[in-house]
């Protein structure tokens, strides 16, 4: 994009923020932006600072637009609690999301082709983006679905799952220890465990792991999730039935990967192992366990995620009274539609934490490989 | 005269052991027919208690003969025998017409058709993410992490919501469960074809420059051929789990029709053979899909001059 470009987009925006104290703001009969002090302040604010940024153009615009558009953005969030507002909202207030998204939109577009010197940098430029990139799909989401009240069955706006998350700590709580502490993490742990152990001995038998490799590629590509009623009736409605689910999901991908990591070690580490006198075990624990732990941590990754979905499907075949997956369903027979969203927020957290945990282990574990030694 | 002329004719069983195919499928053959017994055994074990508890209900006198023949037998065992299942499988293929709602052929059709919806829809907006992402730095940037975010988010948790909105705006049957199936599949997709269509080297791309070719000629002349490999790559896994997004769809809306439905029905009524022939019958479906896939990578390899 180029400079004049931008500069356009700017000044688009401030005349989008200005017009807003002109246009009516809501269908009904409600007092324009004229009327409220502190708005108009905010407003005018909003538009000075885009018309600043649109005229000064270059680095100094970026900050001068998201300045711009943190002030802009906090005049719908107001009129929103204007019940004449929201639901009916009409052009002047769609003029003020409009510029702020504008401004917003190309504030990214210039971060993202900027390239600093240091790597500190960088690095919290590559963190910043889609955090602000983020934000503002958070906010239009707030915006347009109280703007246009569109019913809460259908989709709740963000603030609401938020407060009903904030509102119902002790049950999320208990749901997060019954699906994720005690159905995932037991799980995973027996089912990458049990993998990893007959990946090693599938290794040590070259008979047993020629056999075992096209039965572990077949299995994975399985819908192997289907197990789970089969896995409730053996071990009940508890969280044993979703530990097994979990451990049978997450068995395959970690046998397969694993396999294909023990082989990776080459033949001249292996001679010079031979050379060494290494018995099988030394061989074993320096040599062919840290040559596949790149490919152990790539499974434990796609098992993280694996294994959440294999917990909250066996929970639809039957839980105790709590769960992420139980509370769902349920909640959504009772189109209580905020309460799921905090529990997918919930399981989303929790997902997220839990992958991030993994591939924190990663860069510790396997500092050494190619793709982290830059 | 050179010994190695006059080898001595080996035995039988050493050539037989050496035959290549022998040496190919004896692991396999034998880890399956482990199984198998492994399986069987465990049918016995599992089912004793509940066929020894029918026996002294009855209060018939019995041997063990009688028990073992029981567990391989019982009408809602614990684990099925392996014969039972493929019994119950084989009859409900082709034992109905193929309409009837008691026939597998009737409920692969429902979620194979979903699952095929799904795939499409995910593969057309995967690959269409993936140019967007190559295309634009700001994309990359921004929306790349957010890409690997989403699939934090167990979606399968969100199954449910998806039933209850779109049947609100007034979607019901194949969509919402396509749906759901196209948001778990488009992920391996867009990240496989982001590595694709950034895998010609940078010498290629300044071929094309030197060229003046447009980015669309790019695209049609060096992105998209070399992105071929990781596109079928990418296909197999999304295909499959295309598949378990549209049997796990299939659950939370209670279907009436289709692989999920049968794996419900069966749970609620013990009706373990009927699990288990569900189970096998997906694992077929799943099989063919994926390897309809790769006979589409070799068919298109070898259009493109590719050598086997």
């Amino acid at each position: 994009m180029n400079p004049r470009q931008l500069r356009l987009g700017f000044w688009l925006a401030a005349a989008g923020a200005a017009s807003a104290l002109l246009l009516p703001l809501s269908d009904q009969a409600a007092p324009s932006l004229l009327a409220r002090p502190p708005l108009l302040a905010l407003a005018m604010a909003a538009s000075v600072l885009l018309a600043g940024a649109a005229w000064r153009g270059g680095g100094l615009a970026v900050a001068l637009g998201f300045a711009g558009a943190l002030c802009g953005a906090a005049v719908p969030l107001a009129l929103l609690r204007d019940p004449t507002i929201a639901g009916t909202a009409a052009a002047g207030f769609w003029v003020m999301v409009a510029a702020v998204w504008l401004a917003a939109a190309l504030g990214v577009m210039q971060l993202a082709v900027h390239r600093p010197r240091t790597k500190a940098a960088r690095r919290l430029l590559d963190l910043a983006i889609p955090l602000v990139f983020g934000a503002v799909v958070f906010y239009l989401w707030e915006v347009l679905v109280r703007g246009f009240g569109v019913p809460a069955v259908i989709l709740p706006a963000p603030s609401a799952a938020a407060a009903r998350f904030a509102a119902s700590l002790p049950i999320l709580a208990q749901d997060f220890v019954q699906t994720f502490v005690r159905g995932v993490l037991i799980g995973y742990v027996i089912g990458c465990g049990a993998g990893l152990v007959v990946a090693i001995i599938a290794q040590r038998y070259d008979f047993f792991g020629r056999g075992l490799l096209p039965l572990g590629n077949f299995f994975s590509a399985l819908p192997l999730v289907g197990v789970a009623p089969i896995m409730v009736m053996w071990f009940g409605f508890d969280w044993p039935s979703k530990a097994a689910v979990v451990a049978l999901v997450t068995f395959f991908p970690m046998l397969v990967n694993a396999l294909a990591g023990l082989s990776a070690s080459g033949h001249i580490e292996r001679d010079l192992m031979r050379s060494y006198g290494a018995d099988h075990r030394q061989t074993l624990t320096k040599l062919y366990l840290p040559a596949a732990l790149p490919f152990i941590f790539n499974a434990l990754k796609i098992n993280a995620t694996l294994a959440l979905i294999g917990a909250i499907v066996a929970e639809f075949f039957g839980t105790p009274t709590q769960g992420i997956g139980f509370r769902i369903s349920t909640e959504a027979g009772r189109m209580a539609i905020d309460m799921v969203w905090a529990e997918i927020a919930l399981a989303a957290l929790a997902g997220m934490a839990f992958y991030g945990l993994v591939a924190l282990a990663e860069r510790a574990t396997t500092f050494w490989h190619p793709t982290y030694r830059t | 005269m050179p010994i190695g002329a006059v080898a001595l004719p080996a035995s039988a069983a050493a050539t037989f052991r050496r035959h290549p195919l022998v040496l190919r499928y004896a692991p396999v053959v034998t880890i399956v027919l482990a199984l198998l017994v492994i399986w069987y055994i465990a049918a016995i074990l599992m089912n004793l208690t509940l066929v020894r508890d029918g026996f002294e209900r009855e209060e018939t006198p019995y041997t063990l003969s009688d028990l073992i023949q029981g567990t391989m037998s019982a009408e809602r065992p614990l684990l099925p025998a392996p014969h039972q299942v493929i019994a119950a499988f084989t009859d409900s293929v082709f034992g109905y017409a193929p309409t009837a709602p008691r026939s597998l052929i009737y409920h692969s059709a429902v979620t194979l058709s979903a699952t095929l919806l799904g795939f499409l829809l995910g593969a057309v907006f995967g690959i269409a993410l993936a140019l967007l992402i190559v295309h634009s730095r700001v994309l990359e940037k921004s929306l790349l992490p957010w890409i690997i975010c989403s699939q934090m988010v167990p979606i399968l948790a969100l199954a449910p919501i998806f039933i209850v909105v779109l049947g609100a705006i007034g979607l019901q049957g194949l969509l919402p469960k396509s749906i759901i199936s196209a948001y778990l599949c488009f992920f391996p997709i867009t990240i496989g074809m982001v590595k694709g269509f950034s895998a010609p080297d940078p010498m290629q791309l300044d071929l094309m420059r030197t060229w003046s070719a447009s980015p669309r000629q790019v695209l049609a002349k060096l992105r998209w051929p070399s992105a071929l490999p990781y596109l079928f790559a990418s296909l197999k896994v999304a295909i499959s789990i295309s598949l378990i997004g549209a049997i796990v769809a299939e659950l939370p809306t209670g279907g009436e029709a289709g692989i999920g439905a049968r794996l419900l029905a069966g749970s609620y009524y013990g009706q373990t053979i009927q699990i288990w022939s569900a189970l096998l019958d997906a694992a077929i479906l799943a099989s063919g899909l994926i390897g309809l896939v790769g006979l589409t990578e070799r068919l298109v390899g070898r259009r493109m001059g590719a050598r086997p």
